[in-house]
């Protein structure tokens, strides 16, 4: 990517992120009622999450199994119900000690 | 007292702050290992504030001329800002209007609004509070992770980027535990996603994302429309 092409996508996604959070807020102030686009809108940000996440995050770091063994943990200690730092930290030392460990072995 | 509610804000904002900083070292490290500068990553992020959307961008950004993929990835990732816009518009007060709403807008993020909506009614000396650190925490930890990522050892650098992963993962489990057919929705959309990566290779990543989220919430608004309740409050 030359410098031209960084200038082009930061400038659409700056915008775009923008306006789509200035526009509604500026100037809508009615409630939406209809239940589906209410519901359609309630689940978009938990299938956003989950289609950024899987199979992408496997392929962040080294190693797939790596990855996997971080994204497990992170998965197993959300369930307890830790606060974001505490899950994100527990991903990423179990994905470090499982590289640590492929290195070694 | 004009100062009390804007201090208020800011020390709500910390716990934030403290998030904010961690993931978006990631997101630096990851910029970094993509050949980013460091000054690239921090505008990125002083620009967006969006860690789903930065991800997103980051990678469409490996391909040249993508731009319509990423206008579209970016407008379906960030879809839900602006219900969150909608939400919050009802919840401020007579003087959070115009011109403080064009300046604050920005700071819509999934985390702010949240925090915001704890409170009765949302002045914009709260909410502008509210933000300053959380923003600051983005900029910085880019920052660092852009400069530390070109230093640490490719093994800690593996590491932490999945952090912004693990906070994706700790925002939908939780939720997915107690709400079946919220388990349902994202369980499809994990599968669409996993057939597009695999067995259509030729759809680029921005535009599988965008896709497989819309396809598997229409499908939630479908089968399971009453599952709101408490949701776009």
């Amino acid at each position: 990517m030359n410098n031209h092409e960084f200038w082009i996508y930061l400038g659409i996604m700056a915008l775009s992120t923008y306006l789509i959070r200035a526009i509604p807020f500026v100037l809508l102030r009615k409630k939406i009622r209809n239940p589906f686009i209410r519901s359609f809108l309630y689940y978009i940000p938990y299938t956003v999450l989950t289609v950024m996440t899987v199979p992408g995050a496997l392929y962040a770091t080294g190693h797939a199994l790596t990855a996997a063994a971080g994204l497990i943990a992170a998965v197993f200690i959300a369930a307890k119900g830790k606060s974001l730092t505490v899950v994100a930290a527990g991903a990423c030392l179990c994905t470090f000690v499982s590289e640590l460990m492929l290195t070694i072995l | 007292m004009k100062d009390r509610t804007f201090l208020r804000g800011v020390r709500n904002g910390i716990p934030i702050a403290l998030g904010y900083l961690s993931v978006s070292f990631s997101f630096g490290i990851m910029a970094a290992a993509q050949g980013m500068t460091v000054w690239q990553a921090v505008l990125i992020s002083l620009l967006s504030v969006t860690s789903a959307g930065q991800l997103a961008g980051l990678q469409i950004m490996q391909s040249p001329g993508q731009y319509m993929a990423m206008l579209i990835s970016q407008l379906t990732i960030n879809l839900r800002y602006a219900f969150m816009g909608i939400s919050l518009s009802q919840k401020t007060d007579e003087h959070f209007t115009g011109k403080y709403r064009w300046l604050l807008a920005t700071f819509i993020t999934d985390e702010i609004f949240a925090m915001a909506c704890a409170e009765e009614s949302v002045s914009a000396r709260y909410y502008a509070g509210l933000a300053v650190l959380p923003y600051s925490g983005w900029a910085l930890g880019t920052l660092l992770g852009a400069l530390l990522g070109s230093v640490l050892p490719p093994l800690v650098m593996n590491a932490l980027c999945l952090a912004m992963y693990g906070m994706f993962v700790a925002i939908v489990v939780p939720r997915v535990q107690k709400e079946k057919p919220l388990f349902l929705v994202v369980l499809a959309a994990a599968l669409l996603m996993c057939i597009c990566h695999y067995m259509i290779p030729a759809l680029s990543a921005g535009l599988a994302i965008s896709l497989c989220a819309v396809l598997a919430a229409l499908l939630g608004a479908c089968f399971f429309p009453a599952a709101e309740k408490e949701g776009v409050q």
